[in-house]
């Protein structure tokens, strides 16, 4: 297990992982930087993330879709707001449609991730700050454990009955 | 908390998959009911209404307030949905993304070494 650490602030809506891996700085920076890799964890193994745009810069953008069980492909993009090669990168995500043009009725997340020399190995902080509840409804739908997703779901439905 | 999103769900299910239970939810949506007001609306006895209310109560749906001499109960569906239901599912996709993460980096280390 990798992940050493999670907190949630569900006031400031915002979400902090800290992971330590024994691998240098450098390798787990390619783990962003290079495409192939990246798509190998971005997505679930149930909705597989595929990057048709990869640009690792200030103001780069990346475009990439995940594959739905049925087959469906769901577009998400970044904006890299800073890159700073092996420690930082800042990123907006958020999702697309069909033609990978930004939808910009829903929000945008924040991440910030930062990757630095621990021991013999690196730590890797992600914070990730979401604007709304739904960018995070949203995200939810994109590819995570169904369970609670339909729980909620059926909460709105009930209330709204 | 995160670790406990599985179980969460699971109690969520269970709570909502019962018809009194998701009517008791949306009667204390409305408006706050003593356990005693309840067990009046449901053709059943105190201690069945209360065994619902402990089931919704566990799963996070509803709260147990004491007003003097009774119990009230109420719901915050808004404030469990967006601070806690969806920062716990979106901690587990990260969670899964960075097991992810590790899983590929150590092949990878395993690849540049061989």
């Amino acid at each position: 297990m990798s992940v050493t650490n999670v907190q949630t602030d569900p006031g400031a809506k915002t979400l902090t992982l800290t992971a330590d891996f024994d691998a240098p700085v450098a390798r787990v920076w390619e783990m962003w930087a290079d495409p192939r890799r990246l798509e190998r964890w971005w997505g679930p193994p149930s909705y597989p993330a595929t990057f048709v745009e990869h640009n690792l810069a200030p103001d780069g953008r990346m475009l990439y879709y995940m594959t739905s069980p049925e087959g469906e492909r769901h577009y998400g993009w970044w904006r890299v707001r800073s890159v700073s090669e092996p420690h930082k990168l800042e990123f907006e995500d958020g999702f697309a449609d069909e033609n990978g043009a930004p939808n910009d009725q829903l929000p945008v997340t924040v991440s910030r991730v930062t990757i630095t020399e621990e021991g013999n190995g690196t730590r890797m902080t992600i914070e990730s700050n979401f604007p709304s509840t739904e960018a995070m409804q949203e995200m939810i739908k994109m590819g995570m454990q169904e369970g609670l997703t339909e729980a909620v779901n059926q909460i709105d439905a009930l209330l709204s009955s | 908390m995160v670790v406990d999103s599985e179980e969460r769900a699971n109690r969520l299910f269970h709570a909502l998959s019962d018809a009194t239970r998701r009517d008791i939810v949306r009667q204390a949506a409305r408006s706050n009911h003593s356990v005693s007001a309840l067990a009046r609306m449901y053709p059943m006895s105190f201690a069945a209404v209360q065994k619902h209310v402990v089931v919704l109560e566990q799963a996070g749906l509803i709260v147990k307030e004491r007003h003097g001499r009774e119990q009230r109960v109420r719901t915050d569906i808004s404030a469990l949905r967006n601070a806690h239901v969806l920062l716990d599912e979106l901690a587990a996709m990260w969670r899964e993304r960075l097991d992810r993460f590790g899983d590929v980096l150590a092949e990878s280390s395993k690849g540049a070494k061989s």
